[in-house]
């Protein structure tokens, strides 16, 4: 009875005994997509995770995810799952090849360990211990040991905390091989431009809900992405936002008669766009609040 | 398609965890000195210093091996596992394990596996350094390597599943070692490893009585020292039936607990 969605999730609550984590969440992931859930500390992302991964349990909601509620998921179903958890040791004392090769075990149908430490660009490390590793090698060795059992949905929690540039860089080709070959991702992060780099949806979760999903593109409707056309004149500086910004600078140019000021045309981004939403989540808080007399 | 092959089986998986778990502990020193070597260093040190002292009619290293051996055991069991696991699940290895198709009686194999190939090589190597190096007579009749084997097997399970079971007591892996440590020290003194255990006082001695060490220490007594010894013990038999009786009601204990107690997260983590 499995759809199209690798993950399905209706009215998601989880109470811990001092707040409510997540606070009724709807989610669907489709099948090979990589889904990028974003939000602040505290908003929910890795409780909603660990929901979905089987390690909690939901108080209220609906959650499938393979088709199977993860309250139930057994043997067979975690086999088809890969998870990359946000810190993890390993084995200390056995290698790089020891370790791909000793998880391969576990699963009924593992990938090559050897193609697994190719893929991610460990094959100089293969008689490597963890600990010698640099952390964006022990990053990849966690990747490697959650795509071994061949996934067919991997979740993968901060993954590029700590990283340097061009650590990420390297890693978000790893990711994008993986997505190529078919694998459904769940990522959380609380890096934009690696959402935005990765992601073919985002979902912004914060204090426990989910404020929006969409494409990276369309993320805050069409009106966060108005363009604002900023210049200055002898008044100071001056900006609009305006749907048809070429026709304005074409407007400023007659004015002008030639070089405008400081002229300047910009589109947010879309960490202006999440910080929006993020902001008026904060701001819609804040006014329940007055509104309780709690302030 | 991939749903149709099938699982691999637990024992299977149990047998790649305790190749795994062998490899570790053997490649990790710190382990190594203070589990694996630590009763043959202490039974080394003390044939040096008693050196030809009397212990009722045999000499140091004859005297200590047995309570050797039984510390070798309860520390390659006990010990060993109570700080691995303790550090395995403050470090999120267990966490990221739970997240495998690993079948949990796989880890518990792999555990019991460990202790098993390791009190063996322990108990092997202090035979033949007590016997070669130090002059100790090793018993040959099959009546006392039979008492050997169930006191070596229910010593051998009981440590492993109360370490087992132990190992939620530390609140982080840091603590582990630390908190472990000094009970197992303790228990190895009032349990009459180092000492001569008639000379201890007689309350030590009720305390001993009720944890397993001092049945494990015991029993290996009446395997390695010369027949006619038991009069020396306090009760002046080596009472065997009542040291199983001990040791298998720890075990039935350690099992419950273990069951009830075992988790694969930290405990901070909801």
């Amino acid at each position: 009875m499995e759809n199209d969605n690798a993950v399905r999730v209706r009215g998601l609550v989880k109470r811990y005994p001092d707040k409510v984590a997540v606070d009724g969440v709807d989610l669907d992931i489709h099948r090979g997509e990589v889904f990028a859930l974003l939000g602040p500390n505290g908003a929910g992302k890795t409780t909603t995770t660990e929901i979905l991964e089987g390690y909690r349990r939901a108080d209220e909601g609906e959650v499938s995810v393979l088709g199977t509620d993860p309250a139930n998921g057994d043997r067979r179903w975690r086999s088809r799952l890969g998870i990359v958890l946000q810190t993890s040791r390993d084995e200390a004392e056995s290698t790089v090849l020891e370790l791909v090769s000793h998880y391969a075990a576990y699963y009924p149908n593992p990938r090559d360990p050897d193609e697994v430490i190719a893929a991610v660009g460990l094959e100089e490390k293969r008689k490597t211990r963890p600990r010698k590793l640099s952390g964006g090698q022990r990053r990849r060795l966690d990747v490697a040991l959650g795509v071994i059992g061949n996934p067919e949905l991997l979740f993968l929690d901060e993954p590029t905390t700590g990283f340097d540039p061009e650590a990420r860089r390297q890693f978000w080709t790893l990711i994008e091989n993986l997505r190529t070959s078919g694998t459904t991702i769940l990522l959380t992060t609380h890096y934009l431009d690696e959402a935005e780099h990765l992601a073919d949806r985002v979902g912004v979760i914060a204090d426990g809900r989910m404020i929006e999903i969409g494409t990276p593109e369309t993320l805050g409707g069409r009106g966060a992405r108005t363009a604002r056309v900023s210049w200055s004149d002898a008044d100071g500086p001056h900006e609009l936002r305006t749907d048809r910004p070429t026709a304005e600078v074409a407007a400023l140019m007659q004015r002008f008669d030639g070089e405008v000021p400081e002229l300047e045309v910009r589109r947010p981004s879309l960490e202006d766009i999440y910080l929006d939403l993020i902001g008026k989540a904060n701001a819609a808080d804040a006014a329940v609040a007055i509104e309780a007399g709690a302030l | 398609m991939a749903d149709t092959k099938p699982l691999p089986s637990t024992l299977s998986v149990g047998l790649a965890r305790t190749k795994l778990e062998v490899r570790e502990f053997f490649r990790e020193k710190e382990a190594l000195i203070f589990t694996f070597f630590f009763p043959i260093i202490f039974l080394g040190i003390f044939s040096a210093v008693f050196g030809s002292t009397d212990f009722n009619g045999v000499n140091a290293a004859t005297y200590f091996t047995p309570g050797m051996i039984a510390s070798g055991i309860f520390l390659s069991s006990f010990q060993s596992l109570a700080i691995s696991i303790a550090l395995e699940r403050d470090e999120g290895l267990l966490k990221r394990l739970r997240g495998t198709p690993m079948p949990p009686q796989s880890y518990f194999i792999g555990k019991i596996g460990q202790v098993l190939v390791t009190s063996v090589a322990q108990f092997a190597l202090l035979l033949v350094i007590a016997g070669l190096v130090l002059g100790v007579d090793i018993p040959s009749e099959p009546s006392k390597w039979l008492d050997f084997a169930w006191i070596f097997i229910l010593g051998a399970a009981s440590g492993s599943v109360l370490g087992i079971a132990f190992s939620v007591v530390p609140k982080s892996g840091k603590a582990a070692s630390a908190v472990i440590t000094p009970i197992v020290l303790l228990l190895q003194f009032m349990s009459g490893v180092y000492f001569v255990y008639s000379s201890l006082p007689a309350w030590m001695r009720d305390v001993a009585s009720v944890f397993p060490l001092k049945w494990l220490a015991q029993g290996m007594r009446s395997v390695f020292l010369p027949d006619g010894f038991q009069v020396n013990e306090p009760g002046g038999s080596w009472q065997l039936g009542t040291g199983a009786i001990v040791l298998t009601v720890w075990l039935i204990v350690g099992l419950f607990l273990a069951q009830r107690v075992f988790r694969w997260t930290r405990r901070d983590a909801g």
